[in-house]
């Protein structure tokens, strides 16, 4: 125990250096852009929900997206689940780990976690690695153990590492993907459906976050009038004391 | 003290007859004049003294969300997690309650931080007020308890591994050390059992004693009445005419109004973290959080929440001592018991900041920047700024942020080690007669 | 002080507070008690239940579970619908008038479709729940029962509309949940057309 003590106090340090990252780029995201939000939805149940599961998320919650119960069920609920039920998925857990060497995690809150610009990043960063048992490794997520489920979308990557030397003489390694084989979506479109459904999942990490914020506007108006009554009272009060 | 001594009530309007039974049967009217109506309090006090009444507001908060939480909360490590979104999602009002719990959390220490700030300031800690202020450094020693045990119920990663390694400090005790933590988890790791205690402890055991400590820390304020400011004590001069000090006011009406006033800044200030950051960028609500707990595998990175972080930081400064870990426990320890000491550490001939010489001013500054940039430090790996181009030769520790710790861990003992010193050497002004204003 | 007589700007400035603090009181109890409203699981979890009553035999009941509380579905027999008049001086409520079914099953039978009877199978008396029996097969019952069901608890009699004998503990008939036909064998238990 007490080993395992020192290795927790040193392992801020260790862990820094083992996930020294790349520079992750803007997710755009928009709670209020429902188009999006719905394509995003899409593109969750078609590609995403057949190995991670969202077991926090029910479907008819997603009437925040603008939807009726009758299109949820129609266009995003693929297996014949009733319609308050969550996101479930068949795959055990314990084939999931077999099959990807970890189990997929639920992605309920994984935008919580993770944060929208590394998920837009992860998304955009695959590349093909022979080396890898799946074939795919990835510049946010090294060695990750999911595959590029969107390649044919995408189209293949493959990495470019430039070694050069800077001014002051030291060796600056360049990372860089290029695509190899073009995928049916040009990098625009391809972008633009990866920031559709990391929309998505920002969304799906906290659906009350819209009313959330919106609440909170007519509290603080309120307050504002709270504080202005309570110190007018508190003046009128103190004004007798000098 | 029969009940036909007692005057009966009059001036309260229509219940003057209920009132009037009750006081006959209860001390009502006493209680009232005692600790309110009568209740005389300095009149110069500042911005400062609004923490103590808001740390009793969020106190309330905190009982009265953790309540409902507990009706959909379950302490159970299959369903723990899984029930905290079920609160956030499917409970009506549920998300709005449970962000009100840990906004008030953290807000809870931000309160008591700066409350304690002003007990120091202005001496608040001096004789006749000891037991007061150890009355008040046990509340904030049983509210890291509270906050320690409650962090540990959404079960998320951040959840597990703070768990894991606070309990793994009892370990470093010596001798005792390892069955300690065993007794403590209910296991050889953190797991249900730990979880399922910690929750009992949290709800029940705790908050009672929170409360029971409240109660024991205004029952001696009132009995010694409050500091100010000016450091004067304003029941040494009363008006010959009505026995009354002539620079206190009743609490009541004046301070509760105030009081009122304040309330509602603060909440505001509260509800805008709440609505609009509720996670305060990942410093209220730690991002790894929202990962499930997984006992086989250690986040990237682990830090405390942001309120722990300066002892944390002390313990990280410490090097390991004669193969043993117990020394940076010690220290973590020994950096909150010797607030404990303060009353009898301060040797100054004056209470207030206002009238100290530039030595306690000075120590006072330091202490404050060090506690601060302990806390940040906490917040992130040693690597934090750097590391040195040389390895030192007795240990590895080349990370610069290691050693700002350890200077910063001195400073913070010196200012409470040197204070008798210092304090009475110190060159202070003459303290008024009378509170200034 | 507080003998003196409030002056007129303090007395206008503590109604000002007292109604400000009131609402605010109010708008922080609401999540409150909202939140002990059932959740959107409980709502889930209760959701209508569509049944298939295309394979259900004369005479046969089935049981069927809607927000955690037993529905029975029964295809009465011609004999079943005919005893229901039989009973119509023996019980306490034939007319209907306290308020246990919906309008559309407000009529002799208490059901859409004559045939098929849909109830909440909860004694109205206190909770339990009654058993199914026919005539035939419920010799206990007596020489003179003509079917319908009994519950055990307290021993309340209804007959197969599901209405309560005199005499019986049970204050009121059964109930008759809100239901309706998706199909012309589908039933819809929990919503009716009102909603659609």
């Amino acid at each position: 125990m007490r080993t395992l003590l020192a290795v927790l106090l040193l392992a801020p340090a260790l862990a820094l250096a083992a996930s020294a990252g790349i520079k992750l780029d803007r997710a755009p995201v928009d709670l209020n852009d429902n188009p999006s939000l719905q394509r995003g939805a899409q593109v969750f149940v078609n590609y995403c929900l057949s190995c991670h599961s969202a077991n926090y998320m029910r479907y008819n919650r997603l009437q925040d997206l603008g939807l009726t119960e009758q299109q949820i069920k129609d266009n995003l609920m693929l297996a014949g689940e009733k319609v308050g039920d969550t996101m479930t998925i068949a795959m055990r857990a314990k084939d999931g780990a077999e099959w990807f060497g970890a189990a997929p995690p639920d992605l309920t809150v994984i935008a919580r976690s993770r944060g929208a610009d590394w998920l837009y990043t992860f998304m955009r960063t695959f590349y093909q690695d022979p080396a890898r048992a799946t074939g795919w490794n990835n510049l946010a997520f090294p060695s990750v153990g999911m595959p590029h489920v969107l390649y044919e979308l995408q189209g293949t990557q493959v990495l470019n590492v430039v070694t050069a030397t800077d001014a002051l003489g030291h060796q600056v390694e360049s990372r860089t993907l290029a695509l190899a084989a073009p995928g049916k979506m040009d990098k625009i479109q391809y972008d633009q459906l990866v920031g559709d459904l990391v929309n998505y999942l920002v969304y799906m990490g906290e659906p009350s976050a819209k009313s959330r914020v919106q609440i909170g506007l007519y509290v603080m108006i309120f307050l504002l009038i709270l504080i202005l009554v309570t110190w007018l009272l508190k003046r009128a009060y103190w004004k007798d004391l000098h | 003290m029969a009940a036909v001594d007692k005057q009966p009530v009059t001036g309260a309007g229509p219940f003057n007859g209920v009132l009037t039974w009750v006081d006959a049967r209860f001390p009502l009217i006493s209680l009232w004049r005692d600790h309110l109506a009568d209740y005389y309090a300095p009149k110069n006090f500042n911005f400062w003294y609004y923490f103590g009444s808001l740390a009793l507001l969020v106190l309330v908060i905190q009982i009265l969300t953790g309540i409902f939480l507990t009706m959909n909360y379950k302490p159970d490590a299959a369903q723990a997690f899984a029930s905290v979104e079920y609160i956030m999602r499917d409970v009506p009002g549920g998300w709005i309650i449970r962000y009100m719990h840990s906004t008030g959390a953290s807000m809870f220490f931000v309160v008591v931080y700066l409350h304690m700030f002003r007990g120091i300031m202005y001496g608040s800690y001096r004789k006749p007020r000891e037991l007061l202020w150890i009355f008040g450094c046990l509340i904030y020693l049983v509210m890291m308890a509270e906050a320690f045990l409650g962090y540990l119920l959404p079960w998320g990663q951040m959840s597990y591994w703070g768990a894991q390694v606070i309990v793994n400090l009892f370990a470093a005790v010596p001798i005792i050390g390892e069955d300690l933590s065993i007794w403590i988890r209910g296991d050889y790791v953190v797991s249900d059992a730990t979880l399922n205690r910690f929750f009992a402890l949290h709800v029940i055991a705790v908050p009672l004693a929170l409360l029971l400590l409240v109660m024991l820390h205004l029952i001696s304020l009132h009995e010694v009445g409050s500091n100010n400011p000016d450091g004067v004590e304003v029941k040494k001069r009363l008006d010959p005419k009505t026995n009354k000090p002539v620079d206190g006011i009743p609490f009541h009406p004046y301070y509760t109004v105030k009081d009122i006033f304040g309330v509602s800044v603060f909440l505001l200030v509260f509800c805008a973290i709440m609505f609009f950051a509720p996670t305060m960028g990942g410093y209220f609500l730690e991002y790894n959080n929202f990962v499930p707990a997984n006992p086989m595998q250690t986040p990237e990175h682990i830090a405390p929440v942001w309120y722990f972080t300066p002892y944390y930081s002390i313990l990280r400064a410490v090097p390991p001592l004669f193969g043993s870990q117990f020394w940076g426990v010690a220290a973590m320890g020994g950096a909150v018991m010797i607030l404990f000491l303060m009353p009898w550490l301060d040797r100054s001939p004056v209470k207030s900041i206002r009238y100290k010489g530039t030595l306690f001013k000075s120590w006072l500054a330091a202490f404050v920047i060090t506690f601060i940039i302990l806390g940040y430090l906490g917040t992130k790996p040693t690597t934090v700024w750097g590391q040195f181009g040389f390895q030192t030769f007795f240990m590895d520790t080349r990370d610069v942020a290691t050693w700002v710790a350890r200077l910063g861990t001195l400073i913070y003992f010196l200012f409470f080690l040197l204070m008798p010193w210092y304090s009475r050497r110190d060159k202070c002004k003459q303290e008024p007669e009378r509170v200034t204003h | 002080m507080s003998d003196k007589e409030l002056d007129r700007s303090k007395r206008g400035f503590l109604v000002a507070t007292s109604v400000v603090g009131g609402v605010a009181t109010v708008g922080v109890a609401a999540p409150f008690v909202a939140s002990m409203f059932p959740s959107e699981r409980a709502k889930a979890m209760g959701a209508p239940v569509a049944v298939d009553v295309g394979q259900l035999a004369p005479g046969e009941m089935i049981r069927v579970e809607w927000r955690g509380k037993p529905v029975w579905v029964v295809r009465r027999t011609k004999e079943m619908l005919e005893s229901i008049q039989k009973s119509e001086d023996k019980v306490t409520d034939p007319k209907l008038e306290i308020d246990q079914q919906p309008e559309y099953a407000k009529n002799e039978s208490r059901s859409i479709k004559p045939e098929i009877l849909v109830l909440v199978g909860v004694c109205t008396h206190l909770g339990c729940s009654p058993q199914f029996k026919p005539k035939e097969v419920s010799p206990e019952m007596g020489e003179d029962w003509v079917g319908g069901f009994y519950c055990p608890c307290h021993g309340s009699k209804f007959d197969f509309a599901g209405r309560v004998y005199k005499g019986a503990p049970a204050p009121t008939n059964l109930v008759v949940p809100p239901h309706t036909y998706l199909a012309e064998s589908t039933i819809l238990i929990g919503e009716d057309n009102k909603g659609a």
